[in-house]
């Protein structure tokens, strides 16, 4: 069962119009910041908000005139929005009631699939004594339960606490293998993406910035709110042989390359000196530190200069360092982990 | 140490000027009840409740405030659904036209009814002439008119109710296949349903205590249009003593009705 939609949705102020292809079996996330437009797409793509223009086909299909009732395609919500006056079971075998089958037959299917999301012994149980990590799998059962051409995810993991939130993503992965038609899967969480996605398609203000494989992003961003997601420094540049500058800094890269072209580096490819460091002073540059905070095991350092940077250091360096705002230090960007890719 | 005094915080700081006003409300509310119960003819009380008028009375009471409920729930959370969920234009009109009962005297009610209903009535006449039937003067007027002064209670209660629920349920249930009848039956009405329960139970107290519109549309005949308020209000000419009875049977079985109601389900919503 693939997809292909193209989605406009004409709103005060906001325009969506977004192109996405699912092909049978892959997981598509959609990944952008609050306000991007992603659960619009999802709406139009389930038929809940109306398209101002544009098609939704399933298999070759067009389905974007019918109601959301006759597209069969099966929506996980946020919050769940889980029946609160049905039991689990018979929030499950709602789908299929719809569908026809009866009471007894319904509920047979409901209870494979509570007992395939493990949730076997909680059939009787109401939503509102289920766990949220509970909730999420009665959800995902009962867009399944109706054997849907589409599933919609819509930040399937948000409502989760950390440690929940583990366990439900390797579920979750778990179960979207076995599901043989395709997904679109939104989120704003970088990790949720990689990890359970094939493909991402990056959207900001309704229209959509890059797409691709999640190795091809976290190594190749090309937008900022992309390279904060990924933790990485990104600069656009102009590129001539292996050098790219970007304003007064020079960078030398491994990859050759002419033209527009972006920078990328992770933090702690960033060192930071007192003093001006000897030998062979390629990517180095005068910046001054704006703050620092915690990251993990390491501080990461935030500076300012001919570009804005990012460094992790370690707390021993940064207790050597005496890193107090204001303070003006030499970075340096070691070239083996500096990548440049054409813009 | 301020354990103690937060203990008892809450109902010692109850503002003067909330709590005096409050109890004189109270008390305003109560005290022609206790009146009721002091004047009572508690040495006769026995023999006079077994007067066939009065259970006669109670009897069409209860039965014509429970039909006369059932026409409200048929109609009314229908229209209620209509108000709170489509677009229909001169919606705001319609509210305020379902409303009117409300507002409306009810022997004003009375006098309408009857002018539409009657047998030489714009519909009546059609009615009359088309199966023989008159509603004037008749038990199902005695519904018709409870129906008409209550039905409001109903809608605005359920339309409230209705508006308060969170349509994205219903958008759930419509990608699982749902058709808008079935989502409407299976989803709404069930999440909507203490709020259709209060209003239901208000529905029925106020065509239990209903006056006006009755005497007007369906007459004072014993058996068969005289309810209790009638009874009560034509008993006070004749039997101030009876008129007390009659006040007491009916005030203790709203009572008895709605606190239990209230308990059941329009506490527990």
């Amino acid at each position: 069962m693939s997809m292909e939609a193209h989605l406009v949705v004409e709103r005060p102020a906001f325009r969506l119009d977004v192109e996405l292809r699912a092909a049978a079996g892959e997981v598509v996330a959609l990944l952008g910041p609050n306000g991007a437009g992603k659960t619009t797409a999802l709406r139009g793509l389930a038929g809940l908000t109306a398209l101002s223009g544009g098609r939704v086909e399933l298999d070759g299909a067009e389905v974007h005139h019918l109601p959301p009732e006759r597209r069969r395609i099966g929506v996980v919500f946020q919050d769940y929005l889980l029946f609160p006056h049905l039991s689990a079971l018979d929030n499950v075998a709602f789908g299929p009631r719809c569908q026809g089958l009866g009471k007894a037959a319904a509920r047979r299917v409901a209870a494979e699939l509570l007992d395939r999301v493990g949730l076997a012994g909680h059939a009787d149980v109401r939503p509102g004594r289920l766990s949220g990590g509970q909730a999420q799998r009665v959800a995902l059962a009962r867009a399944l339960a109706v054997r849907p051409r589409l599933l919609l995810l819509d930040e399937p993991l948000a409502a989760l606490d950390a440690h929940t939130r583990l366990v439900i993503r390797a579920e979750l992965r778990r179960h979207l293998a076995d599901f043989d038609g395709a997904t679109i899967l939104v989120t704003h969480d970088a990790l949720d993406a990689m990890v359970l996605a094939h493909r991402l398609v990056v959207i900001e203000n309704g229209a959509v910035v890059q797409t691709g494989t999640p190795s091809e992003i976290a190594r190749h961003p090309r937008t900022d709110y992309v390279a904060r997601l990924v933790g990485l420094n990104l600069y656009r540049g102009e590129a001539d042989g292996n050098h790219v500058v970007v304003g007064d800094v020079r960078f030398s890269s491994a990859e050759r390359l002419t033209g527009p072209a972006f920078v990328a580096f992770p933090p702690s490819a960033v060192a930071l000196y007192r003093t001006r460091p000897d030998g062979s002073p390629r990517n180095l540059w005068q910046a001054v530190i704006d703050g620092i905070e915690r990251h993990g095991d390491n501080v990461r350092v935030h500076l300012h200069g001919p570009i804005p940077l990012l460094a992790d250091v370690t707390p021993a360096a940064a207790a050597d360092l005496d890193l107090t705002p204001g303070r003006q230090v030499w970075a340096a960007v070691k070239a083996t982990e500096t990548h440049a890719y054409p813009a | 140490m301020t354990g103690p005094v937060r203990a008892r915080g809450p109902r010692a700081r109850t503002p003067w000027p909330l709590l005096v006003p409050a109890l004189a409300g109270l008390a305003f509310l109560v005290l022609p009840l206790a009146g009721l119960l002091a004047r009572a003819p508690w040495a006769t009380l026995p023999e006079r409740l077994a007067e066939p008028r009065v259970l006669e009375a109670l009897r069409l009471s209860l039965v014509t405030a429970t039909i006369a409920t059932a026409v409200c729930l048929l109609l009314g959370v229908p229209l209620a659904w209509l108000l709170a969920r489509t677009t229909l234009p001169g919606r705001r009109l319609l509210r305020a036209l379902v409303t009117v009962p409300l507002v409306l005297p009810p022997v004003v009610g009375g006098v309408a009814l009857l002018l539409v209903l009657g047998r030489r009535g714009l519909a009546g006449q059609w009615l009359y002439d088309a199966f023989g039937v008159s509603l004037p003067f008749t038990t199902t007027g005695v519904v018709v008119a409870e129906a008409f002064v209550a039905m409001p209670f109903l809608v605005i209660a359920v339309e409230g109710a209705l508006r308060a629920a969170d349509q994205r349920y219903e958008e759930a249930a419509a990608t699982l296949g749902a058709s808008r009848w079935t989502v409407f039956r299976r989803v709404t009405l069930p999440m909507v349903a203490p709020g259709v329960l209060a209003g239901a139970v208000l529905c029925w107290a106020r065509a239990l205590g209903e006056f006006g519109a009755t005497i007007t549309f369906a007459g004072n005949f014993p058996g068969r249009t005289q309810t209790m308020p009638l009874a009560v209000y034509l008993a006070l000419e004749t039997d101030p003593d009876a008129a007390i009875v009659l006040s007491l049977v009916l005030l203790a079985v709203s009572v008895i009705v709605l606190a239990g109601l209230r308990d059941r389900w329009v506490g527990a919503a």
